[in-house]
C-alpha cells in the first residue's frame, strides 16, 4: 500500500459514460492485477475506489464508469490535473492457479481488471479466453484492447445487439478451461459461479469507507470466515463464497 | 522546544493524538503505513462479550462534510481481542493503549470491562456507552443519567485501571449525562460519539444503509464537538478525551482550548492512513505560531 500523487495524462470517452484514463505516478506499489486504487476527489469526504484496468512502471490505466457525482468529476479531468491516491489495495488475483486454459469473464463496470490479468497470464505462457458482457451495442469498450493482445473475445449483449445475445454465461463453455477469473455485477457473479465446472475467483464489489482494511465497512461472510472486501478481497475463491 | 506531553489520569502521553476506536482497528493496518509509536495512545476496536459480525452492507454512506456507519460493533470478542489482538498490538507498538468496551447489558459491560482491565496491554477502558448502530444495546445505556450512572458505577467496582466513559451526543442535555458518570466516579469523560443520521438512495427510494441510520462523523460535526468539550468542561472537574471532525493540529488546539485533556482522531484516518502522524508532525510548528510553549497550559483556556 502506498499514497502518491499522480498526474492525468490522458482522459478519453470509451463509450457513453465509460471513460479510460491514464496517469503517471509510482505505481510500485501494485502486485497484482485485480488490485483497486483508491481516489481522493476535491469536495469529496471519502476517495473512490477504482480497480485497476492495466499498470506499467510510472503509469497507471483506470477505466471507469460514471455512477455518480465522483466519476462524474472525474470525467471531466484535464490532463495534468493531479490526484492523491492510495494504491496497492485488495488482494487482486491469484495467477498461480489459472491453469493452462483460464477463463476470462467481465461484465459491464468489471471488464477493466481482466486486462492486466489477460496480460499477465499471457506473458507466462497459458491461453485465456474472453468473455466480456454488455447490456447493449453501444456500451461496449475495450473489445479490441483484448483482441490487440491476441486472444479470442465472445462479446454477450443482453438485447442481441452485438455477440452473443443474452448474459454471458450463455456464452460460457461446457469444459474447456482450467479456472474462472471473473468480475461484474452481484448476479452475474452468481450465474458464473452456478455454471462453472472448475475453481475459480470471483471479484466482489462493496461500499467502502476506508479501502485498506481500517473501518470494517465493507466486511462479507465467506466459508473461511469474516473477510473485508478491500483487504482479503475484493478477491474471493470460488470455494469459500457464501450467496 | 514546545511541550506536546499530556496526562491522563496519571497515565503519560507524549502528545495528545489518539487515534478513535473503530477507525484504526487493532492498529495493524496502520503500521505499515508509519510507525505508530508517534501515536499519543491508541483507542482500539470497540469490544463486545460475545464475537459479533456487525450489520448487514450497506455499511457506509458518504455526506457532505463526512459520512456514516453502520458498522454496528463488528468484533472477535473480548477472550479473543485480550488473548491475541492486544499482544499482537504490543508487538509493534508500546505506548498507551484504551481498550473500547461496549454491551447489550450491564453484566455484558461488567465482564468485559474486567477481562480488558486485567490485560498487562491496556492502561484506560473507555466505556462506550454511545454507539448507534446497535439495537437493545449502546446507545441506550448512554442517553438516560440512571443507566449511564449504573454503568459507571459498576465499571469502577471491577477496574483498577482509569475508567473514561464514552458520551453519545444524540441527547437533549450531554451535561446531565457527564455529570452522572462523574457521580458514578468515571476518571475521565470521551465525547463525542457519532451523530444518528440518515441518507436515502432517490432513485429505489430506500435508505442507502441496511441499517437504515447510521452514525455521522468527520468534519461535519466539529463544532457540535466543540460545543459539547465546552459544555461538559463547564461542568465536571474530570479530564475530557474530545473528538468529532478533527482533521488538522489548529483542530486539536481549539478542542483543548474548549476544554479537552487529549484528542481523539476518527474519520480523518479512513480518507488519510497518515492523518494523525501529520497532525503529530504539525503541532509544535502550530503551537509555536501561536505562542504555546506547553499544552497542558490551554486546557480550557478558552473559558
Amino acid at each position: 500500500m502506498k499514497r502518491g500523487l499522480f498526474t492525468v495524462t490522458s482522459n478519453e470517452q470509451l463509450a457513453p459514460g465509460t471513460f479510460r484514463m491514464v496517469l503517471a505516478g509510482d505505481t510500485t506499489a501494485i502486485t497484482a492485477p485485480g488490485q483497486f486504487v483508491n481516489i481522493a476527489l476535491e469536495g469529496k469526504f471519502l476517495r473512490r475506489p477504482i480497480s485497476v484496468c492495466d499498470w506499467g512502471e510510472g503509469s497507471l490505466t483506470i477505466v471507469y464508469k460514471v455512477v455518480g457525482q465522483g466519476t462524474e468529476q472525474m470525467s471531466r479531468m484535464a490532463p495534468g490535473t493531479r490526484l492523491d491516491i492510495l494504491t496497492g489495495l485488495g488482494n487482486g488475483y491469484n495467477l498461480d492457479k489459472s491453469g493452462d486454459r483460464p477463463l476470462l469473464i467481465g461484465g459491464g463496470a468489471g471488464i477493466p481488471p481482466m486486462f492486466a490479468l489477460a496480460r499477465k497470464l499471457l506473458a507466462q505462457g497459458k491461453t485465456p479466453s474472453v468473455i466480456l458482457g454488455f447490456n447493449q451495442a453501444s456500451e461496449q469498450f475495450m473489445q479490441a484492447d483484448f483482441q490487440d493482445l491476441g486472444l479470442e473475445v465472445t462479446v454477450t449483449t443482453a438485447d442481441g445487439s452485438l455477440g452473443v445475445k443474452g448474459f454471458v454465461t450463455d456464452a460460457m463453455p461446457q469444459t474447456g478451461y482450467t479456472c474462472v477469473y471473473t468480475c461484474g455485477p452481484a448476479p452475474m457473479l452468481k450465474a458464473v459461479y452456478d455454471k462453472s465446472v472448475t475453481s475459480g475467483q470471483f471479484s466482489f464489489e462493496e461500499r467502502m469507507g476506508c479501502g485498506f482494511g481500517a473501518c470494517m465497512g465493507c466486511t462479507c461472510q465467506t466459508k473461511y470466515g469474516n473477510k473485508r472486501i478491500c483487504r482479503e478481497g475484493p478477491v474471493l475463491e470460488k470455494e469459500e463464497i457464501i450467496w | 522546544m514546545v511541550k506536546t506531553a499530556v496526562t491522563l489520569s496519571g497515565v503519560q502521553l507524549d502528545n495528545p493524538i489518539i487515534p478513535a476506536s473503530g477507525t484504526f482497528g487493532f492498529g495493524y493496518e496502520f503500521a505499515q503505513w508509519y510507525d505508530i509509536n508517534c501515536l499519543g495512545a491508541i483507542s482500539v476496536k470497540g469490544t463486545t462479550r460475545e464475537p459479533r459480525f456487525g450489520n448487514p452492507a450497506p455499511r457506509i454512506a458518504e455526506t457532505p462534510g463526512g459520512m456514516l456507519n453502520a458498522v454496528g460493533l463488528q468484533n472477535p470478542g473480548i477472550d479473543k481481542v485480550v488473548a491475541e489482538e492486544l499482544p499482537r498490538l504490543r508487538q509493534v507498538y508500546h505506548k498507551p493503549i484504551l481498550a473500547n468496551i461496549s454491551g447489550f447489558s450491564l453484566d455484558e459491560f461488567v465482564e468485559c470491562c474486567a477481562k480488558a482491565d486485567a490485560s498487562p496491554y491496556t492502561d484506560i477502558i473507555e466505556v462506550n456507552v454511545s454507539c448507534p448502530n446497535v439495537h437493545h444495546g449502546g446507545m441506550s445505556f448512554g442517553t438516560d443519567p440512571n443507566m449511564v450512572y449504573n454503568v459507571t458505577k459498576s465499571v469502577k467496582e471491577v477496574c483498577k485501571k482509569p475508567v473514561y466513559v464514552k458520551l453519545s451526543p444524540n441527547v437533549t442535555d450531554i451535561v446531565s449525562i457527564a455529570k452522572a458518570c462523574e457521580e458514578g466516579g468515571a476518571d475521565g469523560l470521551s465525547l463525542i460519539n457519532t451523530l444518528l443520521g440518515m441518507r436515502l438512495d432517490i432513485k429505489k427510494r430506500r435508505p442507502i444503509l441496511a441499517n437504515t441510520t447510521g452514525g455521522l462523523s468527520g468534519p461535519a460535526v466539529f463544532p457540535v464537538a466543540v460545543r459539547m468539550v465546552w459544555q461538559v468542561y463547564e461542568a465536571v472537574k474530570v479530564p475530557i478525551i474530545g473528538m468529532g471532525g478533527v482533521q488538522s493540529a489548529e483542530d486539536v488546539i481549539e478542542l483543548m482550548l474548549a476544554g479537552a485533556s487529549a484528542v481523539q482522531v476518527g474519520a480523518a484516518n479512513l480518507v488519510n492512513p497518515y492523518a494523525c502522524k501529520e497532525i503529530i508532525d504539525n503541532l509544535p510548528g502550530v503551537m509555536e505560531r501561536l505562542g504555546i510553549h506547553d499544552l497542558t497550559e490551554i486546557i480550557g483556556g478558552a473559558h
